[in-house]
């Protein structure tokens, strides 16, 4: 019943909505390589904002906490 | 689909942030990121754009793939997250896309009123069903590939192939439409 149901829809939905493979469209028809090349020109990597926050947070402790300094360089 | 593999050491420059490496990649899986992309969004000039969106989230991400893994699969992951953001951003009624949606006509017996209530009912699938009832029941991708590409299980993907026929069934019975 259920697989029926999934049939009968997939048979409609096949008829209705072509599957693209084969239609104008379904290949790409030039290099995006350019495009990428400029984006990247556009955007450079930008740092997360929660890089930045933890950073922050590291930089408040030590002024609070200058005793750690040592630690943290310990561990880094 | 084909899968296409780099050499290791392409991967391995490129996790390093090589941008030679990268263009390699980029080259190399253009078409096959494009031509996923497209038979989710079923619209070209936004599947170039997502190809480029996905292309950019997989450079910032470089330090975090493991050359051991395969590439191409691991693009068509990043593809299908990008094509979920947009299906999430666009709006239902409005965005259909002529050049995939409507006019050729592959069965004469399907009248245009059909055609356009069954696209109406299928553009107000929730996004995560949408592209599970896409890449399985219209494209015919294997269930394993979809799963994959959206990093659930294949029981998964059954489920949501499920909830969205039985979503559409609903939606097309309340347009008076017996599937």
């Amino acid at each position: 019943m259920m697989e029926n149901d999934q049939e009968r829809m997939q048979q409609l939905l096949r008829k209705t909505m072509l599957p693209v493979a084969g239609r104008a469209g379904a290949e790409l028809r030039h290099d995006l390589w350019p495009g990428m090349l400029k984006r990247l020109e556009a955007r450079p990597v930008e740092v997360p904002w929660f890089d930045w926050a933890l950073l922050a947070a590291v930089a408040v402790w030590l002024v609070f906490s200058p005793g750690a300094i040592p630690l943290l360089l310990y561990y880094l | 689909m084909p899968v296409l593999e780099q050499p290791t050491d392409v991967l391995r420059q490129f996790s390093h942030g090589d941008l030679d490496a990268f263009e390699a990649l980029f080259r190399t899986h253009q078409s096959e990121v494009y031509g996923w992309i497209v038979r989710i969004v079923r619209d070209p000039a936004a599947a170039e754009d997502l190809t480029l969106e996905t292309f950019w989230r997989i450079h910032r991400a470089h330090a975090r793939f493991d050359p051991a893994r395969s590439f191409g699969a691991w693009a068509r992951g990043v593809a299908t997250n990008a094509a979920l953001d947009y299906l999430r951003t666009a709006r239902p009624e409005t965005d259909l896309p002529d050049d995939l949606v409507s006019p050729v006509l592959p069965d004469p017996g399907v009248s245009e009123e059909l055609r356009r209530k069954t696209a109406c009912a299928f553009h107000r699938l929730p996004p995560k069903l949408r592209i599970a009832a896409t890449l399985a029941l219209i494209e015919e991708q294997p269930y394993k590939e979809i799963a994959e590409a959206l990093g659930i299980s294949t029981s998964a993907v059954k489920v949501r192939v499920f909830r969205a026929v039985r979503f559409l069934r609903d939606e097309l019975k309340r347009q008076g439409i017996e599937p």
